[in-house]
């Protein structure tokens, strides 16, 4: 029999040891799929492909942290109400009305030259992220309504909203009816910092946030706070903490951050607005979070360890024609394992042989 | 009104609302434990996608709904295993759950995409259902439909009078003294998520071998959400479930007829309809039960368990 015994202190080896295990286990994991999976194709490389390439290659790479910065920022965002215990799952429907907000703006002013129009649809968006967020916390405050439900619900109303958007009043007028906005000019496009890349300053803009966040969380009562909440709610309470204040701000923070994120995609990679706006980066961002532990600096690197599978997904797809599904699998997989491989830091596990 | 336009909507009503009812009864049991498995949505969509993998290649539709029983179950006690060995967040696994269970059947289902089935037909009784009225909305509905019902039935028979019923609730509510006095905590829970993932799993099946007969990636379009948001608004009643369900059949025949009748409305805002309407409903029911707590809430729902003797 396998027991589980309690330690006396957390293991502090494995709370850095479990991450790396469940890395450890995904990738195998994936090579089995494959070898069960692939008949002509080399599994190593498609491994190499999947894993490292991405990491080497000068055009995939800088795809990388195009696709780290939206997934940094929403993550982080998610990890404050995670702590709280308050959980905004329906990043995804924030992170498309900050697009939609953010987008807007930018094709009110079309044509319009100015430094100010990208500070203002970075408003924009992050103002459409913390009002659609703000419905749960209304809710949740007022009615005590489950935030889970009405956030993902609310998500899929956002995603109708965009289609509805772009069939009507956003649809470029001169686009043959299909849904999508005008390409946005040059002014309402985020600068790109890596010639020759779609590298846009997005991504220093979320590393900047990251660094304010981990700063805040530490100094700031407001960090306190939240950690508090979720650890201890009823020693929260006595010291006064105002529970509907956690849940508000939180929301917001998360609210915005996944808008802004929105405004991301559509003015840098995306360059318009369109269906394809939602990436998912609303829900693989809870993983990015977990993997983190929710803790700020862990979120920069477990953003970008998501964005790899992402890119290494995509470009296994290009070249093998195997489906980019296969990341949304690994990346469950790796929540899994992660998790799982959790329990190392409060148990000791433990062989008992003698039955009793 | 017309008598076969109200026919028509009412069996519009229970085609539209019969997953939900399998999908929220399956999780209310597993919410009874203790258990709050967030990952009906994915359950769902892997019993739909095995439902129709196993039609399309069989054509047997008693295998089809049990091979999406068996997929649910299978994938919920990844679930299962996790939650109740190795002791993890029951929020973060379950989330963790839909996730893979979207890439999963989006994986497993994209060489079907492009395929077609034969539904799963209603039931024609001679004489019952040639009854006039009667016979169509009675003795004339999907077999699955009778099975939705009748499943709402055995779990609050099974939880309200039955012995292991009354055990699984007092987990539900106390692990710790339910387990001091000698209850296998674990055992019950186990049971009760794989009995979530099978009726999730055939929730599922009947959207790709009821409703429509083709299998999507995205099919589930949020039902498994809506299912877990109909469980609390039942208060944790099984026979509230089918109340619950039959709203938000209605609010889906509802805007698939105004779409027919050409409202000047767009598509898009119709279809809004059933996720607002879950959040209006949770509104409301929070607005009637005014400033009490819901008496009815499992008190250990989400709370981990590990007996340490």
């Amino acid at each position: 029999m396998i027991k589980l015994i309690p330690r006396v202190e957390n293991s502090k080896a494995m709370i850095l040891l479990s991450p790396l295990l469940a890395m450890t286990l995904t990738a195998l994991s994936a090579l089995i799929i494959f070898i069960f999976i692939l008949d002509d194709i080399k599994v190593s490389s498609v491994f190499f492909t999947l894993f490292v390439l991405p990491l080497t290659d000068s055009y995939l790479f800088p795809e990388l942290l195009v696709k780290a910065a939206p997934l940094m920022i929403i993550g982080l965002g998610l990890s404050i109400g995670f702590r709280a215990g308050i959980w905004n799952i329906g990043a995804e429907g924030q992170y498309v009305i900050g697009g939609i907000a953010g987008g807007a703006v930018g094709l009110y002013f079309y044509n319009v030259e100015g430094f100010w129009l990208l500070p203002l649809m970075a408003i924009a968006s992050i103002l459409g992220g913390m009002f659609y967020a703000s419905i749960a916390a209304f809710l949740r405050i007022r009615y005590q309504v489950n935030e889970i439900l009405v956030t993902l619900m609310l998500t899929y109303v956002a995603v109708l909203f965009l289609s509805a958007m772009l069939q009507g009043p956003l649809r470029n007028p001169a686009g043959f009816n299909f849904p999508e906005s005008r390409i946005f000019h040059d002014s309402a496009m985020l600068p790109i910092i890596w010639e020759g890349t779609r590298l846009h300053i997005g991504f220093i803009i979320a590393i900047i946030i990251s660094l304010v966040a981990w700063f805040g969380i530490k100094k700031h009562m407001f960090g306190m706070q939240i950690k508090i909440t979720g650890s201890a709610p009823r020693a929260a309470k006595f010291a006064g903490f105002n529970d509907n204040k956690t849940v508000l701000y939180s929301l917001l923070i998360s609210g915005g951050l996944a808008g802004l994120a929105g405004f991301f995609e559509a003015s840098g990679p995306a360059g318009q607005l369109t269906p394809g706006l939602p990436q998912f980066y609303g829900f693989t961002a809870i993983i990015v979070a977990f993997l983190a532990r929710l803790h700020p600096i862990g979120i920069l690197f477990s953003s970008l360890l998501i964005a790899l599978s992402y890119v290494g997904g995509e470009e296994v797809q290009i070249e093998y024609n195997l489906p980019s599904s296969i990341t949304q699998i690994f990346q469950g997989m790796l929540l899994f394992y992660f998790l799982a491989c959790d329990i190392l830091i409060k148990y000791k596990v433990v062989l008992n042989k003698t039955k009793n | 009104m017309n008598e076969s336009l109200f026919i028509n909507i009412i069996i519009g009503i229970s085609i539209a609302s019969t997953p939900l009812i399998f999908a929220a009864i399956g999780e209310l049991l597993v919410e009874r434990s203790g258990v709050l498995n967030l990952g009906v949505e994915g359950m769902m969509i892997v019993g739909a996608l095995l439902g129709f993998i196993v039609q399309f290649h069989t054509g047997n539709p008693f295998l089809a709904v049990f091979a999406a029983l068996l997929g649910g179950m299978a994938i919920s006690s990844i679930f299962a295993f996790l939650t109740q060995f190795l002791l993890t967040n029951q929020v973060a696994t379950g989330l963790a759950l839909t996730l893979f269970g979207l890439g999963f059947s989006a994986f497993a289902g994209r060489g079907y995409t492009e395929e077609t089935i034969v539904l799963i037909k209603a039931i024609h009784i001679p004489v019952l259902s040639d009854i006039p009225f009667i016979g169509p909305l009675v003795f004339s509905m999907n077999p699955l439909v009778y099975l939705a019902f009748l499943m709402v039935y055995l779990v609050w028979w099974f939880l309200f009078k039955t012995k292991q019923g009354l055990i699984l609730r007092s987990i539900g509510d106390n692990h710790d003294a339910a387990h001091a006095i000698g209850h296998n905590v674990v055992r019950y829970r186990f049971m009760a998520i794989l009995f979530g993932g099978a009726m999730a799993g055939v929730g599922g099946a009947f959207l790709s071998l009821v409703q429509v007969p083709i299998w999507g990636e995205d099919m589930t379009a949020g039902r498994g959400w809506i299912a877990l948001g109909l469980v609390v608004f039942a208060s944790w009643q099984p026979f509230r479930i089918i109340l619950g369900a039959i709203l938000f059949g209605g609010i889906t025949v509802l805007q698939l007829h105004a779409q027919g009748f050409d409202i000047r409305i767009s598509a898009q805002y119709l279809s809004m309809l059933p996720y607002l309407a879950t959040i209006i409903i949770l509104v409301s029911l929070r607005i009637r039960l005014k400033n009490k707590t819901n008496r009815t809430v499992p008190n250990c729902l989400g709370r981990i368990f590990h007996s340490t003797s």
